[in-house]
């Protein structure tokens, strides 16, 4: 909300400087998020009159003034102008030598065509003003100031032209819809200053004959709880005075005519948004507020038409819409230079029903943001009385007797609370004395009656944020001042146990854990796109595929809800190897998002997936699985390995992860195929070296047991027997050591030491060389013992898996 | 016999010096001591001495032979030494050759913001809530006093998923899944991802907060600036202090903006503070008594505070990041900076 300091100071007697009152506005809660000095940029700069002027030898449109800019500046300065507007006696703006301009000009004397010229004469448009600020700011040339008696030889332009001023840029709480306007703005600055309000004038009297045939209802009371409407006749249509022009300007808006004009100035000043009907275009003379009927059409004035809808309040008259309510006029009824009568609007509309429509249909203006913030009812007399004194102000018109209220609401009384001063003092932690609050909030307008410490108060008509003893308590320390809180250490609350549990921790130690296997952790959007699952060859039939939607994504990237974290991976990776990151482990420990059915109908099934990904020419499908191992052992769960199919990983390099006979995660290099489709350079060796990995750490973390015992040591001897094997080429280690390991029960490990393919071993053929630990917690394992358990496991080994002992 | 057994002494003092390796140790030992050394030879050729002259003749052989036996074995020390020596030397690396390890991998900046938090308000007796990403209108709006028609509902700032559900847009939706759960004494942080339909050079579509909660009897304001000054001190260093400004936020009554006194600068003014002073980090106030009332909880006996923070702002602050983006690229140059 912009608040001029010129404007203000017509309300309220501020004494203090406008970076002052920043720190005071924004100490009670008013944040000024730009101070705007509108001389800024402009110095040196100062009212000359052009004494003398004669034509510039050798040119066809220069003229050498000699310019009088008082005792001060100079009373015979050289100039050279091109501008087509001057004449001896001209009073101009003259920038001396060194004067700055706005946009960063600086003016220098200098020799044009051989004569010097000690500055410039300004135009209103160089000094960055409209006609609206000034009179006569936009023509072509030279900024004529002859009749101001502000404009005295020598004295600085900005004071003479109305920019020797500041605009306060101020950030609104959306609490606060009151102070949307320069009058609610005074009330807090006159509240914070202890001075008086000068309210704006609002008496009008009566000049004109009424209308009988003018009729006003409204049907849609829900969404307009008060309409307020008032006939004017002999309109009178001009330009707007001077100050008011000047308000609008100063307010980033244009002057358009006197009725307009009063509209868009009681919206800025007391926060009401209005309308003027031109009542000669109102069919029936007959105003209805009520919601549209379905395919009904309406063209606002700014020449847009819509197609409506029953959700969409309007106004119309006896045939057809004459405004969109709360956003903008129709261009059937919109006030021209020849309107004659007209019929003012001041309502309160529901704040929701004015943002819907407003959205839906994409037509946003000043009227309609102002009602989403929230209008109160208290504005809506108050605007309607100060655009009636305006009219008679201006002389723009004869006021009728012809009015209407129609009011949903009929309670139009102020609020009143009971609150103790103690009460107050107790959501702070402080004490305020009793006597500064009632200060406080009677400068704020509330009234407060003391029965006893027993207070009734009064909160102010356009305070509907005001709802009990809370708001007092606000009201008061952001007056009183927060630096009066002094900090306790949550002196009395009970003492609590507090931390992370089980699960926040497990997950911590997980983190630390992969940190020290060189993972980094990442972290991704938890939405993403259906093409991500394309990249990864996901079938359409595949369950990640039945993924939430989201109904209003920001783009078609991220819409989906994603159900695997392997995509959001992948696509880091290949950033990574973009930006020249040749190698690097990366984990992410986040959400997944399984919905119970589709469409959603209710909660879905949020769970902890664990995604590594890893890539470089240092690592292979086994330093992955190192990395999972290493997972299995803080876990304390034993994991075992089995082939698996995986749509976007290797089909020889895929293992899926067993936890307790059920599967957990899947681990392998990324496809080929899949590989090759990622936008990575050719010759790029490390981007075609890629492994993902995606556990379920939900169901993993829910299979850890935390109250695990100790194993007794055991302290009979063990033996160790090294077996050389040769076998067939597809017989696997896991089934060679699940082999020896059921043969017998002494076998407690067998454990790979070497794989060797060679022509005296045959094509087709492998030796794998195994420690076989044998060991017994009742007793030794004897010579022969082991022996047995050898002889045993070598004939399983060869019955079941045609694995034979090397012979040297 | 005795002028051989001279020459011999001599010889061998000769033959010592020359020892310098396990190698002239052995010819040593060999030449003097072995089977078919000097000294034995000797003992040999006492058999051809005078008898009456043996026995002094014996002893001096003895002595000799025992001088050379300690010559000896200083020998062998020294032998020993020097071998050690080289053997040293051979084994002597360069430090300053790079280390073999496994390069440790990092915590994400926001992980390790998230962690010192909790920390600070764990030891104060805060447990931690994590609640649903995905919440309802209900929880993430209506029961936190943010009415139908305010404006944070709309739709260009939630990201809907039905009617009802939506992605939570703050994690003030944990507080009513706490206070529906738990009955005051109450102090609980909800740490999470959040949601905002936004995206630009200061804001990410998906964010995290850290929500904190209080409900106790006679908790104050004076209670959040005091736990809020604890966890500025822990976050950027003992020197910095805190103010509370009014603001307004649906679910507190008063609320206020916290801003902690630049820790760059001191307070002076510098271009991290925009020369004010003061950053501003997060927002809390009193639990608006509603928000109490539609979890159950009596506000005439019970009071709270609550107060959120945006991890990506304090890490921002903290590590001198200036870009939102930075944190969900996982640019692996800027995720290794990071310590686990």
């Amino acid at each position: 909300m912009k608040l001029p300091f010129s404007w203000l100071k017509e309300y309220v007697d501020v004494d203090i400087t406008p970076e002052e009152l920043e720190t005071r506005l924004f100490s009670c809660g008013f944040e000024v998020e730009e101070l705007i000095h509108l001389s800024e940029g402009i110095s040196r700069v100062v009212v000359g009159e052009i004494t003398h002027m004669e034509k510039q030898e050798g040119t066809d449109h220069l003229y050498l003034c000699r310019v009088n800019c008082g005792p001060e500046y100079g009373e015979d300065l050289a100039i050279t102008t091109g501008a087509p507007n001057i004449f001896e006696g001209a009073i101009v703006p003259v920038a001396l030598d060194g004067a700055t301009l706005p946009g960063g000009i600086v003016i220098k004397a200098r020799k044009m065509h051989g004569i010097m010229s000690n500055g410039m004469m300004c135009s209103g448009t160089e000094l960055g003003i409209t006609d609206d600020m000034y009179p006569g700011a936009e023509v072509n040339g030279l900024l004529i100031l002859n009749g101001d008696p502000n404009a005295t030889l020598g004295r600085d332009i900005a004071e003479v032209v109305g920019l020797d001023d500041t605009i306060f840029d101020i950030s609104i709480t959306a609490n606060r819809p009151d102070c949307q306007s320069i009058l609610g703005l005074a009330r807090e600055v006159a509240a914070l200053l202890d001075k008086p309000l000068h309210m704006p004038a609002t008496d009008y009297e009566i000049t004109g004959e009424p209308d009988p045939e003018i009729s006003v209802r409204v049907e849609a009371p829900d969404l307009c709880p008060r309409y307020l409407a008032h006939y004017v006749r002999n309109l009178r249509i001009q330009e707007s005075p001077r100050w008011m022009k000047r308000h609008l300007a100063l307010m980033g808006l244009r002057s358009i005519n006197n009725i307009v004009d009063i509209t868009n100035h009681t919206l800025l000043e007391i926060g009401q948004p209005m309308h003027a009907f031109d009542l000669d275009h109102v069919e029936g003379k007959s105003i209805c507020v009520r919601r549209a009927t379905e395919g009904e059409k309406i063209t606002t004035l700014d020449e847009k038409e819509f197609t409506l809808h029953p959700n969409n309040l309007v106004i119309c008259d006896a045939k057809k819409p004459v405004a969109l309510a709360g956003i903008m006029g129709g261009l059937n009824s919109e006030i021209e230079a020849d309107t004659k009568e007209l019929l003012f609007e001041c309502a309160t509309f529901a704040r929701d029903s004015v943002r819907k429509t407003s959205r839906a249909l994409g037509q946003i203006s000043d009227s309609s943001s102002r009602y989403e913030k929230g209008v109160d009812q208290f504005g809506t007399e108050l605007g309607l009385r100060r655009a009636l004194h305006l009219i008679q102000e201006l002389d723009c018109g004869d006021i009728t007797p012809t009015a209407f209220d129609c009011s949903a609401d009929e309670k139009h009384e102020c609020m009143t609370l009971t609150a103790r001063p103690e009460q107050i003092n107790k959501v702070l932690g402080i004490e305020v004395p009793a006597e500064t609050m009632i200060d406080i909030l009677r400068r704020l307008q509330f009234g407060v009656e003391d029965h006893d410490g027993e207070w009734t108060v009064t909160v102010p008509r356009f305070r509907e944020d005001i709802e009990g003893v809370p708001d007092l308590a606000e009201e008061v320390i952001r007056e009183y001042g927060y630096d009066h809180i002094v900090p306790t250490f949550l002196a009395k609350a009970a003492v609590t146990n507090g931390g992370m549990n089980g699960y926040q921790k497990r997950q911590m130690t997980l983190k630390h854990l992969l940190a020290g296997q060189g993972f980094h952790e990442a972290v991704t959007l938890s939405f993403y796109s259906a093409a991500d699952l394309d990249r990864l060859h996901i079938p359409a039939d595949a369950p990640e595929r039945k993924a939430i939607r989201i109904l209003n994504p920001i783009s078609e990237n991220l819409s989906i809800m994603r159900t695997t974290l392997a995509p959001s991976m992948l696509n880091i990776i290949v950033d990574n190897l973009k930006n020249g990151n040749s190698e690097g482990r990366l984990f992410e420990l986040a959400n997944v998002y399984i919905p119970y059915s589709l469409p959603l109908d209710r909660m879905p099934d949020e769970r902890l997936a664990l995604c590594l990904g890893v890539f470089g020419p240092e690592e292979d499908f086994f330093t992955v699985k190192g990395a999972i191992e290493a997972i299995g052992q803080v876990t304390g769960l034993e994991f075992t390995y089995e082939r698996a199919q995986v749509s976007y990983l290797h089909p020889g390099m895929t293992a899926a992860v067993i936890a307790n006979g059920k599967r957990v995660g899947v681990f392998g290099k990324l496809a080929n195929d899949v590989t090759e489709e990622l936008s990575l350079a050719k010759d790029d060796r490390t981007g075609r070296n890629i492994y993902l990995a995606e556990l379920d750490y939900a169901a993993i973390d829910a299979m850890i047991d935390e109250n695990y015992h100790y194993r007794p040591l055991n302290d009979h001897v063990e033996q160790k027997r090294d077996l050389a094997l040769i076998c067939d080429e597809r017989v696997t280690v896991g089934e060679i050591e699940a082999c020896i390991l059921q043969a017998s029960p002494l076998a407690v490990e067998a454990k790979l030491f070497d794989v060797y393919r060679g022509k005296n071993i045959g094509a087709g053929r492998k030796s794998m060389a195994f420690t076989v630990t044998l060991s017994d917690r009742e007793k030794d394992v004897t010579d022969n013992a082991a022996q047995k358990a050898v002889h045993k496991i070598l004939s399983n080994l060869k019955f079941k898996l045609g694995a034979e002992l090397r012979q040297e | 016999m005795q002028t051989d057994i001279e020459a011999l002494r001599a010889q061998m003092r000769e033959d010592l010096k020359k020892v310098d390796s396990a190698d002239t140790l052995k010819n040593f030992w060999q030449e003097y001591l072995g089977k078919n050394g000097r000294i034995p030879a000797l003992m040999k050729d006492l058999r051809n001495v005078a008898p009456e002259d043996r026995p002094s003749m014996g002893k001096i052989i003895n002595e000799l032979k025992n001088r050379v036996q300690e010559s000896y074995k200083e020998a062998e020390a020294r032998v020993k030494e020097l071998e050690l020596t080289s053997q040293n030397e051979a084994e002597t690396v360069d430090i300053t050759m790079p280390a073999k390890i496994r390069q440790n991998g990092s915590l994400h900046p926001i992980t390790l913001v998230r962690n010192q938090i909790i920390d600070v308000f764990a030891g104060m007796g805060f447990e931690i809530y994590e609640g649903p990403e995905i919440e309802d209108d209900t929880h993430c709006f209506t029961r936190l006093n943010v009415p139908k028609d305010h404006p944070a509902r709309d739709m260009q700032d939630t990201f809907y998923l039905t009617d009802e559900l939506l992605l939570r847009t703050q994690t003030s939706a944990g507080q009513i899944r706490v206070m529906d759960a738990e009955k005051p004494p109450i102090k609980v942080l909800v740490p999470g991802r959040v949601f905002r339909s936004d995206s630009d050079a200061t804001h990410s579509p998906m964010f995290h907060q850290m929500e904190g909660l209080v409900v106790d009897k006679d908790i104050t304001l004076c209670d959040l600036q005091g736990m809020l000054d604890e966890l500025c001190r822990n976050l950027f260093g003992s020197e910095v202090r805190t103010r509370l400004r009014p603001s307004y936020f649906p679910f507190t009554e008063p609320s206020v903006e916290v801003d902690v006194s630049c820790f760059e600068c001191g307070g002076k003014g510098c271009g991290l503070c925009k020369h004010t002073g003061w950053i501003e980090i997060l927002g809390g106030g009193v639990v608006n008594r509603k928000v109490l009332e539609n979890c159950g909880i009596d506000p005439d006996v019970y009071s709270g505070i609550a107060f959120g923070i945006g991890i990506e702002r304090i890490a921002m602050l903290k590590y001198g990041i200036n870009n939102i983006g930075l944190f969900f690229q996982n640019n692996i140059r800027f995720l290794e900076q990071f310590r686990a």
